[in-house]
């Protein structure tokens, strides 16, 4: 059903008129530009296309338009400050947590949205927290170091 | 012509200082005069404000070759990593490559790269002495600035208003060891930054004004034949435009999500082949299919593995487009010169009418040799006249993935009194002989390797399959290192203790003992109840060794990888964190075809089609990894990507039989399989 669609991303206020049963993922990577945030299955199964609706962390592939209305999506492009890196980004660069890239923008929105709600969690949370994002390519032993030393 | 053509060359060479490189000297002079340089190997150019560029037909996928391929550069030229820039994998300025595998881009492009630098360096520095009015051994570089002792002259004054194009062979007077200073560091990547804010460009994040979103109508099974069409509704469809040209039939809109429902409103109907066999049956299909030796043995052993998908976490992307006369085509490629030449044909242009750009590529592991997408999406570019996305779904890269093949290996071997292997005999089917080499010492040791590309039986496989990581290393080693602790296991001496008695190759007994010292290795014929395991293998070049811990679940059959300790001698070392993030990045991955990942399929129908069903290791599956880099700088720079993923069957079959006294011929270890085995 075509509505009027607003909500606030990365801070900034965002209005359109569209089909509110839109997949948030295209409508951020289309309509909106930010092309951080990827498709990766399609299903919610592999968790590339993480972003944060008012602190939580939501599959933007399985979140319609209409469930982010009125709400407060961060994506990956929201996390840097000023040109200042966050915390989170700037461990995963230190600590070498990727390695194709193309699942980081989910993994860190991920850990961004757990450390909103714990600041300081086990490595064991940690592990539950991330256990559905998928990285091929191996980088999950310096994703796991780069998380942990920010919440330390 | 294939690396550019001359306009090009010319304008490349527009100011500045350009150095090529080539393999052939004498052929390419020839060519040179006649001003088409042919298959150069790399060349690097340091325009007139100083900015030095390296260019590459090789791909950033992840394995940081983009940031060693930059420190060989900045190393030799003398200048700092930061002002490197690296063009990579676009077909117009770069020189023609095969394509971005087997562990090949230090190796085998890297002393190109140095060449290039080294001779770039010499031309400087001798306009440098010209400059300063002195002899050039009298000079040192140091971030691009020549100087000697009182006064100095940047690259950048150097270059400007200068037009000079050297051609080199690789044998240019490098660096040493010693004098390094940014090869063997671990700098931070130069894709960092980028990565971690989500403006890194993959194929997908590509926009062009009126670019259309295709979905292609695509069979149920594979060898399937379309008997009938009707696509009335989707053509009913607001926004929509239908593509019937024979096989391709396609969707497109300006929005992805409508280019799906449009897809949706396509009514066709297939025929279907009969299944031949399935994820069960295909070994036993293979051995009735292809005849192999029937050879005897003490011990004779068969071990199988079944179909692997890439699964990189970026499904195949591109996007076409005519621009100044040219099918532009921005792909997620192991090879954009192969899709170059694949696009040129499905269009019937030559290939100077195409030129492929590749922008970072979302994870490869051989599945992106395959090009098949970039020429769907100029196929309907030039249909449309318009810029076109084909994005496949995570269904369609699991249908058209071209899979690691399942695989059979039948040893016969036998040991004598001294635990002296006497006899080995080895045939695999279809896996290939990539790392099938036996590597102990046994005289007259054979080993075939049948169902290769092109053989007997090489058509048996009811989809495509091609390359996956190593392509058939880790099923060779695998096979060849359990087969080795089943002789050790039964001449009661320990698995270690049994490689090193019967391996004189100096690399792998020195790789051997320093895995094992710092595993910690505690000396006991298997099954020692301690779970712990050793494995070699030799690929790329580089010599690995995996020491492995696990628990098993007796209930369940759950094996869980407690520890791994990666060992590698792989020469000289050009970035050590980056060789070791690989290294990780292998166990880990083989994580996966050990115990979780294996391809369900009954015929030509593939029955997985997302990650709910083809289960890829997770941070819950992860052990604790260590990893040594073993020195040999006198040696080469030798293969890093794939080496380890090499023996991670072996080290785990091993160690679950260490831990439980029972023999996992099959991968992947899945719970029900260790279990059934267990109570066998």
């Amino acid at each position: 059903m075509k509505r009027d669609i607003r909500f606030r991303l990365n801070g900034r206020p965002v209005a359109m008129e569209t089909d509110d049963q839109r997949m948030l993922l295209w409508v951020l990577r289309g309509d909106l530009d930010l092309t951080g945030t990827k498709y990766g299955c399609g299903e919610g199964v592999c968790g590339a296309c993480t972003v944060a609706v008012d602190g939580q962390a939501v599959r933007s592939c399985q979140a319609s338009l209409a469930s982010v209305q009125g709400k407060n999506v961060v994506t990956i492009e929201g996390l840097e400050r000023d040109g200042k890196l966050h915390p989170l980004q700037q461990a995963f660069i230190d600590h070498g947590g990727f390695q194709c890239g193309y699942c980081t923008s989910g993994m860190l929105m991920n850990a961004w949205a757990l450390l909103q709600k714990t600041p300081h969690p086990s490595r064991d949370a940690i592990v539950q927290e991330l256990d559905a994002n998928l990285c091929r390519c191996g980088a999950h032993q310096r994703i796991l170091a780069a998380i942990a030393e920010v919440s330390r | 012509m294939r690396g550019l053509d001359r306009r090009d060359f010319c304008r490349l060479l527009g100011g500045g200082i350009v150095v090529l490189v080539t393999t052939k000297p004498t052929e390419l002079f020839a060519q040179q005069r006649r001003g088409y340089p042919e298959d150069l190997n790399a060349y690097l150019r340091i325009d007139e404000n100083g900015r030095v560029t390296l260019f590459s037909g090789k791909i950033e996928m992840g394995q940081g070759v983009h940031t060693s391929l930059a420190q060989m550069a900045a190393e030799e030229l003398g200048v700092s990593l930061d002002s490197m820039h690296v063009v990579m994998g676009d077909t117009d300025l770069c020189p023609w490559d095969a394509g971005t595998w087997g562990s090949l881009s230090t190796r085998m492009f890297g002393p190109a790269v140095r060449a290039a630098a080294a001779e770039a360096r010499t031309v400087l520095m001798n306009l440098a002495a010209q400059k300063l009015g002195t002899s050039s051994d009298r000079l040192t570089v140091l971030n691009g600035v020549v100087s000697d002792g009182s006064r100095s002259v940047t690259y950048a004054e150097l270059a400007k208003g200068k037009q000079i194009a050297r051609l080199v062979d690789e044998k240019a007077v490098l660096r040493s060891v010693k004098e390094f200073k940014i090869i063997g560091q671990s700098p931070k990547r130069l894709d960092a930054r980028e990565k971690v804010t989500g403006r890194a460009k993959y194929a997908g994040d590509m926009r062009l004004p009126g670019m259309l979103y295709a979905r292609i109508l695509r069979p149920p099974v594979h060898g399937a034949t379309r008997k009938s069409l009707d696509t009335s509704k989707a053509k009913a469809m607001r926004g929509v435009t239908v593509v019937e040209n024979g096989d391709l039939v396609a969707v497109l809109h300006a929005d992805p999500e409508a280019a799906g429902e449009a897809l949706a409103l396509i009514k066709a109907q297939w025929d279907r082949p009969a299944a031949a066999f399935d994820t069960e049956s295909v070994g036993d299909y293979f051995l009735k299919h292809v005849a192999g030796p029937e050879a005897k043995g003490q011990f004779e052993s068969t071990f199988r593995t079944g179909y692997l998908a890439h699964a990189p976490m970026e499904p195949h992307t591109a996007v076409a487009a005519m621009k100044d006369g040219k099918m532009t085509v921005w792909a997620g490629t192991q090879s954009p010169f192969g899709a170059r030449t694949a696009i040129a044909q499905a269009l019937g242009v030559e290939e100077a009418k195409v030129r492929v750009l590749t922008p970072y590529v979302g994870g490869g592991f051989g599945g992106k040799s395959r090009t098949q997408q970039a020429t769907e999406a100029a196929r309907l570019a030039q249909i449309t006249g318009k810029p076109v996305m084909v994005a496949w779904t995570r269904a369609e890269e699991f249908f058209f993935d071209s899979f690691g093949p399942a695989a059979v290996v039948k040893i016969a071997s036998s040991v004598d009194a001294d635990g002296k292997i006497t006899q080995w005999d080895y045939t695999t089917w279809a896996s290939g002989g990539r790392s099938s080499e036996v590597l102990y010492d046994v005289p007259g040791a054979k080993v075939r390797a049948l169902m290769t590309r092109g053989g007997e039986g090489a058509n048996l496989h009811p989809f495509a399959t091609g390359p996956w990581r190593a392509p058939g290393a880790g099923t060779n080693a695998f096979a060849r290192e359990s087969h080795i602790d089943i002789m050790a296991a039964a001449a009661k001496i320990d698995p270690l203790e049994f490689r090193l008695r019967n391996m004189s190759d100096k690399r792998g007994r020195r790789v051997l003992q320093a895995a094992a010292d710092a595993f910690g290795w505690k000396a006991g014929a298997g099954p020692s109840g301690q779970g712990r395991a050793i494995a070699l293998a030799v690929d790329a070049g580089t010599y690995c060794v995996l020491a492995a811990e696990v628990t098993v679940d007796r209930a369940t059959g759950e094996v869980k990888v407690k520890r791994v300790l990666a060992a590698q001698d792989m020469g000289l070392v050009i970035n050590p964190e980056g060789a070791k993030m690989q290294m990780e990045g292998c166990i880990t991955m083989g994580l996966g075809y050990v115990l979780s990942e294996e391809l369900n399929f009954r015929g030509g129908e593939i029955l997985d089609d997302n990650f709910d069903t083809y289960s890829l290791p997770r941070f819950s599956t992860l052990p604790r990894i260590e990893t040594l880099l073993i020195s040999n700088d006198a040696l080469a720079p030798q293969g890093g990507g794939e080496p380890a993923i090499v023996p991670m069957g072996a080290v785990i079959a091993n160690a679950v039989f260490d831990a439980l006294g029972v023999r996992l011929y099959r991968l992947p270890m899945t719970a029900p399989r260790v279990l059934a085995a267990f109570n066998a």
